[in-house]
């Protein structure tokens, strides 16, 4: 069959061609002289994204496309959180090429790590192989797992990692678990034939447990409230370009699996399912509001903002299939941008060795870097939710869907929970915008610092610490591109808007369901 | 004589699961544990699953097993200490455990009907060969899948060398 065969081609050519940039980025380390600059692999590193990113954009052209035996299917909706993935990685990427510029000597294998785990995210979203997506979320946690810990001379790092991969690994066996009590309901792991079978089965006990079970798989590593403990520790120990990329673009991916799994596959079960959700949202937006507000580390607080953000996301559940799915994908493009520019941010005034950390480190930013403040501020404004922000539009797509739906007092929640946000978010702006105080010192900072411990460190004044400014040219760049992408988003959403409606179009169940045979739970392998 | 052989590792493989949990040792944990998944490798043979049989042996009770006792001997990890979290895990986790036991036991006594009765002996899949049909669907529906394992191998490999690899 020629068709399937240039199916199983052009569908998949994103990740083919993400796969062959992260071999060849494995390949070329080992050539390149040991105290080399690592940057040309980091700039195949980041042309590789680039084509998989247009690649995937012009993949729309081409229609709905299934392939591997229906194990794959690239559609509106696959293709939209392809490219919010593949964006994410090119901004890290080059935000982080520099960062870890003779400091560590793993740099090459770091581009490699990407590459290879943006294959697991782009994987994620365009499989309806419920073994298919374990296998891509597994090839995206475990890259992120290590990137976690690439500090490795720093306790923190370490923690990090171990911590993450722990609990990520406990995640995991969650949501084989459900895939397995998924196939015990209706035999089959594919989406389709799920959502096909799913009225006939015998045993709808068992489709109820493996909902739970894919829920709480997925909300560890979306790190919804009460799955999210390790995600302060994580973002605390774990580089900033890292935090960047792993808060944002596996988390779009895993926000991807779980619409299309409830919404496509297991749609007859959503009254079920949406109270699950629903408990899952006030929980994670209360505890995580109420979490950033106690913490003095900006990381902490970004981490615990990051669980609420993730509660106003999982909101977008309780809403109509449509109008969820398209305000969840929207909300999962803004927050990615304004989440990536945040982190980018703090990539650049920390440095590697993180002696700037708790919000005092940050008081006086604006006068020593006004655009480095800016920038920050205007991100900070964009996760509270103001006008002409990406993050305005999210929040108003969310809770607008989920008011259609009749969820009012959910929505409520939401809004109060967003006005407790504003508080932190602008203690942090104000601090940004002070004047430094004379007394800053390393004893102004509330933790135990490496700073403590080392003396060279304590010695030294505490500044923010800058290297040459050629360096930083592609960090601005990146940190231009998630301002630009925020901004726009604030301003003008309807062309992502538009494109986040068809990707709903395209997997609501009506559409998702067409063209299946129903297959009964005997004929398949036991 | 196969529901002998069923009662005889079913009680094995129990009673060294709560052997492996009481135990102080690690050594000990460890070698009990090699016996709770031998005898679950027998009770899946006799279930009629060879594949998930041989797999049980070659991947848990070869690959695992030998690596946690070279770690355990690695380590030279003496006998493990009462503190006060592993009073709360014993607070938090013995009812937590018997919770998920209960839910997962009476789902599956409840759907026990519609799930149908497995017979000991293998008869399950009627004469068909579990590995054969394993392997058919290894190399066609599930190719992908199957296929993209590689990757995930490529990843962990990376991860040790990054994660092992002194920095220099």
């Amino acid at each position: 069959m020629p068709t399937t065969l240039s199916n199983n081609v052009l569908a998949l050519l994103p990740e083919y061609i993400l796969t062959i940039v992260g071999v060849l980025i494995m390949l070329g380390e080992p050539l390149l002289p040991a105290g080399r600059t690592r940057k040309p692999l980091g700039w195949l590193a980041i042309l590789g994204a680039i084509a998989a990113t247009g690649v995937s954009f012009w993949q729309l052209h081409l229609g709905v496309m299934n392939a591997f035996s229906d194990s794959i299917r690239v559609d509106a909706y696959s293709i939209f959180f392809q490219v919010v993935i593949g964006a994410v990685v090119v901004i890290s990427l080059l935000a982080s090429l520099d960062y870890f510029e003779g400091n560590s000597s793993h740099a090459g294998e770091y581009y490699a790590l990407v590459c290879f785990g943006a294959v697991g995210m782009m994987l994620m979203s365009c499989s309806t192989e419920l073994l298919m997506v374990f296998i891509g979320l597994e090839i995206s946690s475990i890259s992120t797992y290590i990137m976690a810990g690439f500090r490795k001379g720093q306790g923190t790092a370490t923690e990090s990692s171990l911590k993450y991969f722990l609990l990520g690994s406990f995640a995991t066996a969650f949501f084989l678990y459900g895939i397995a009590l998924t196939f015990g309901a209706t035999g089959s792991t594919n989406i389709n034939v799920v959502a096909a079978a799913l009225p006939h089965t015998n045993s709808p006990v068992l489709a109820v447990l493996a909902i739970a079970m894919i829920i709480i798989g997925i909300g560890f590593k979306v790190s919804a409230a009460p799955f999210h403990v390790w995600t302060p520790d994580v973002y605390q120990g774990a580089p900033p370009p890292v935090v960047g990329l792993m808060s944002t673009a596996p988390k779009a991916a895993a926000f991807a699996v779980l619409l299309r799994i409830l919404y496509s596959g297991y749609a007859i079960d959503q009254p079920r399912w949406q109270i699950l959700m629903a408990i899952l949202s006030v929980l994670s937006m209360c505890i995580g509001n109420f979490g950033a507000l106690m913490q003095r580390d900006v990381k902490r607080m970004l981490a615990y903002s990051s669980i609420a953000h993730a509660g106003y996301l999982i909101a977008a559940f309780t809403a109509l299939p449509a109008d969820g799915i398209a305000a969840a994908a929207f909300y999962s493009a803004s927050y990615a941008a304004m989440n990536v520019g945040a982190f980018i941010v703090i990539t650049l005034v920390s440095g590697y060795s993180e002696r700037v950390r708790t919000g005092d480190d940050y008081t006086g930013l604006a006068q020593e870097h006004p655009v480095l403040g800016a920038a920050f501020s205007f991100f900070l404004l964009s996760m509270i939710g103001i006008p002409f922000t990406a993050g305005f539009f999210g929040k108003f797509y969310v809770f607008t869907a989920v008011m259609h739906s009749g969820h009012v007092k959910l929505a409520l929640i939401g809004l109060v929970n967003s006005g407790i946000g504003c508080y932190y978010y602008l203690r942090l702006i104000t601090r940004i915008y002070s004047t430094a105080n004379a007394t800053k010192s390393s004893s102004s900072a509330d933790f135990e610092l490496a700073a403590e411990t080392d003396p060279a460190l304590i010695a030294a004044p505490l500044n923010f610490p800058m290297p040459a400014v050629s360096l930083r040219i592609p960090a601005y760049v990146a940190l231009a591109a998630a301002a630009l992408a925020t901004l726009a988003l604030g301003i003008a959403p309807n062309g992502v808007l538009r494109m986040a409606q068809s990707a709903a179009i395209a997997t609501t169940p009506a559409n998702a369901a067409n063209q299946i045979t129903p297959i009964s739970p005997s004929s398949t392998l036991r | 004589m196969q529901l002998a052989l069923f009662i005889i590792f079913a009680v094995l493989c129990v009673v060294f699961a709560l052997n492996f949990l009481f135990q102080r040792h690690p050594i000990n944990s460890a070698l009990s544990l090699i016996v709770v998944m031998m005898s679950l490798a027998v009770i899946y043979w006799t279930l009629g699953a060879e594949f998930l049989a041989a797999a049980q042996v070659i991947v848990y009770s070869g690959a695992v097993m030998v690596l946690f006792t070279f770690v355990i001997m690695l380590l030279n990890a003496g006998e493990e200490e009462r503190t006060r979290g592993s009073k709360i895990a014993y607070i938090v986790g013995i009812p937590g455990v018997i919770a998920v036991f209960a839910l997962l036991a009476y789902t599956f006594v409840h759907e026990h009907s519609t799930l149908g009765m497995a017979h000991l002996g293998g008869h399950l899949n009627n004469g068909v060969s579990n590995l054969e049909e394993v392997s058919r669907i290894l190399f066609t529906d599930m190719l992908l899948p199957f296929e993209v394992t590689s990757i995930l191998i490529l990843v962990a490999i990376l991860g040790a060398v990054v994660l092992a690899r002194k920095e220099h």
